[in-house]
């Protein structure tokens, strides 16, 4: 079994986001592997576990995403790999599904691609399905449960209404939810393995293809307008005429 | 000279802090409270490598270097004192002596039981009701030969984890001269018949970390447990208290870590005189030794850890760093009680927790009095 875990690095989530000439910026806030991807992660482990194999750990993201790559290291990936070109600085989610799908063909023989079901930064949660899509591959979302059976892979899927078991042909991409179970913290041996690794870094020449371009753009992004909030401490003679004063303020101010 | 952590050490770092902060920390409170500690959270150690920090990796264990277990030990004491005196009990004083002189059949037996996290840990006492700082004048409790076991007999004080290990490393007289060549270390099983275990003593601090009187009547174990050489039990007790010494130091470190991050919390936060109390000099002044202070006994025990991770002569270095580390964590928590004013002597909040627990560091593995000896003795000669 060859599984491969798309992962993606983000700000941590208490990172104060503003927009600052145009731009989303997080300031110093520490970047950290997508605490959703830690499931993919997670669900990749537990199925090498359970049949043997593989698990390589992907990612397209700048040099320093590095780090959350070697993080999956540490919970106990085999290998890792990150696609970093400049030309991928402002990549909407598709372009990212096109350089992934390649980045996958070229690992090659891949059973399962996992992800996590969203990011922390944009939260779109579209890119595993469209990377499917441009491999046509089967797309099973939201994946609690996972079971690998001769060459297909049973789902079971956390929905809101309730539950749904899936069946695909493998290959296949998965994304995976909290039921999967916490992520594993790392060990020293895996930190010890992923401090040592070198990364190697594939280019889009490496992969073979242009910069996808983008079909989505932003225009420049602002701040919200900042908030004014008046304290008033209403004061009356009885509950009733403070709750009596309360509602007209209520209904003057168009709140109700 | 290079003072940055290797790549290594950077993410075990951040890996145990980010383990301590979402596991242990936020059961502090609770374990002090309950005296009971938060064993989900001391499970999930095992596989991270916690409870085997200088146990080689063919018995379980991390085998991390002395930089790193120092780290560790300073993350914990961040999180949570009485956790973090277990773990040091139960690395450094219950699994040292095994790890450095303990034969492969006892390691074999021993150590991937307590380093796996399914069990119990482990414990080391050499203290007696009437023997502490004097263990070759004072040690009372003996074991003598019979056949192909000893037999203990004796009473111990004060041994952490006593109740919550596997087995418990005794320091004994098993010579009849008094000299530095009459003890042993024998580890003891905890279900050993004829050996008592008593309720966990009531302490000031570190409430989660259970303490013992222990004694011994009649208590037969194989003579091969044995650890290390019979005669040398002082010699190796001392040698691990070498480096119980940095954890110590460790410990009080994050304590005094802790301390100061809810003092500069709670001063940007309480208001007097129409002032947030941070903009007193008064109160920055303390904030500002605590930070220099902190940093200094960092730079001592990483070291101190060094020089034991090189092989080099490393007994000074670990005094001086346990010395300066637990009178400064006592400090720094005095501190931020009185940052804290009122709130600072209420159970709300964590600094009077923090202050209870560092003031034991100047106490255990070698008094402040001792270490003071120690350093004088290898300043003078003799
Ligand atoms: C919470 C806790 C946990 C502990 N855990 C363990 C454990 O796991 N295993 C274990 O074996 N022990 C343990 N101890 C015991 C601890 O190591 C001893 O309490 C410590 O070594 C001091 O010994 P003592 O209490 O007998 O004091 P004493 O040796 O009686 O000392 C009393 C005072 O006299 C001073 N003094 C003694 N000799 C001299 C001297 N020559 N010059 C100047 N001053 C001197 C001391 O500094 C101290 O101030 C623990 C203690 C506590 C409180």
């Amino acid at each position: 079994m060859k599984i491969i875990a798309c992962i993606k690095q983000v700000p941590d989530s208490e990172a104060k986001v503003k927009a600052e000439n145009g731009q989303v910026t997080y300031g110093d806030a520490p970047l950290v592997i997508n605490p959703f991807d830690e499931y993919a992660v997670e669900g990749a482990l537990q199925q090498k576990e359970a049949s043997g194999g593989t698990v390589t750990a992907l990612c397209v993201g700048p040099e320093s995403a590095k780090e959350a790559l070697k993080h999956a290291l540490a919970m106990g990936a085999d290998e890792a790999i990150l696609v970093s070109d400049a030309a991928l600085e402002n990549v909407d989610s598709l372009g990212a599904a096109r350089v992934l799908a390649a980045a996958i063909l070229k690992i090659g023989d891949a059973d399962m691609v996992m992800f996590g079901r969203q990011t922390l930064d944009n939260g779109a949660g579209v890119t595993a399905p469209q990377t499917a899509r441009v491999l046509g591959w089967p797309m099973l979302g939201l994946a609690g449960q996972i079971k690998v059976e001769g060459g297909s892979v049973i789902v079971e899927r956390v929905l809101e209404e309730g539950r749904q078991i899936v069946k695909a042909n493998l290959p296949a991409a998965l994304s995976v939810v909290q039921s999967i179970g916490e992520p594993r913290y790392p060990s020293f041996m895996g930190i010890r393995k992923a401090a040592k690794a070198a990364i190697p870094v594939w280019s889009l020449a490496d992969l073979a293809m242009a910069a996808p371009a983008a079909l989505v753009t932003r225009a420049a992004t602002m701040n919200p307008p900042a908030r004014e909030t008046v304290c008033e401490f209403i004061t009356g003679e009885s509950p009733e005429a403070i709750a009596e004063t309360l509602a007209e303020k209520i209904l003057a101010e168009k709140v109700l | 000279m290079n003072f940055d952590l290797s790549e290594e050490q950077r993410m075990w770092q951040k890996t145990v802090h980010d383990f301590i902060a979402a596991e242990v920390r936020p059961h502090a409170y609770e374990v002090e409270e309950t005296g009971e500690l938060h064993w989900d959270a001391i499970r999930k150690m095992g596989p991270l490598g916690l409870l085997g920090l200088n146990v080689p990796e063919e018995y379980g264990g991390a085998n991390v270097d002395a930089i790193s277990a120092a780290i560790a030990i300073e993350e914990v004491g961040w999180g949570c004192g009485s956790t973090a005196l277990t773990l040091a009990a139960h690395n450094g004083l219950g699994v040292t002596p095994l790890v450095q002189f303990g034969d492969a059949e006892l390691k074999k037996k021993w150590l991937p039981r307590v380093t796996s996290g399914k069990h119990k840990l482990s414990a080391l006492v050499m203290t007696e009701p009437q023997a502490g700082s004097d263990l070759q004048g004072g040690i009372a409790c003996r074991a003598e030969k019979s056949g192909n076991e000893w037999v203990l007999n004796g009473a111990k004080m004060w041994c952490t984890n006593a109740s919550i290990a596997e087995y418990i490393i005794v320091v004994v007289r098993t010579g009849p001269t008094g000299g530095s060549r009459s003890l042993s270390q024998i580890l003891v099983p905890t279900d050993t018949p004829g050996l008592h275990i008593a309720p966990p003593e009531k302490k000031m601090g570190l409430n989660g970390s259970p303490a013992h009187a222990i004694s011994f009547d009649h208590a037969r174990v194989p003579l091969g447990n044995l650890v290390g050489e019979e005669g040398r039990g002082l010699q190796q007790t001392l040698s691990t208290l070498d480096g119980g010494r940095i954890a110590i130091g460790a410990i009080s470190l994050g304590l005094a870590e802790a301390a100061l991050e809810a003092s500069l919390k709670y001063a940007k936060e309480r208001k007097a005189f129409g002032h947030p109390i941070a903009d007193f000099q008064a109160i920055q002044w303390k904030l500002a030794d605590a930070a220099m202070e902190i940093e200094l006994a960092r730079n001592m025990i990483q070291r101190a850890a060094w020089l034991k991770e090189e092989g080099r002569p490393y007994s000074v270095e670990a005094s001086m760093a346990k010395l300066y580390a637990s009178e400064m964590a006592e400090r720094v928590c005095y501190n931020a009680i009185q940052i804290h004013g009122g709130y600072g002597y209420s159970r709300e909040y964590p600094v009077e927790r923090m202050y209870r627990d560092a003031r034991l560091m100047t106490i255990g593995e070698g008094t402040s009095e001792i270490q003071r000896m120690i350093l004088a003795r290898s300043l003078l000669g003799g």
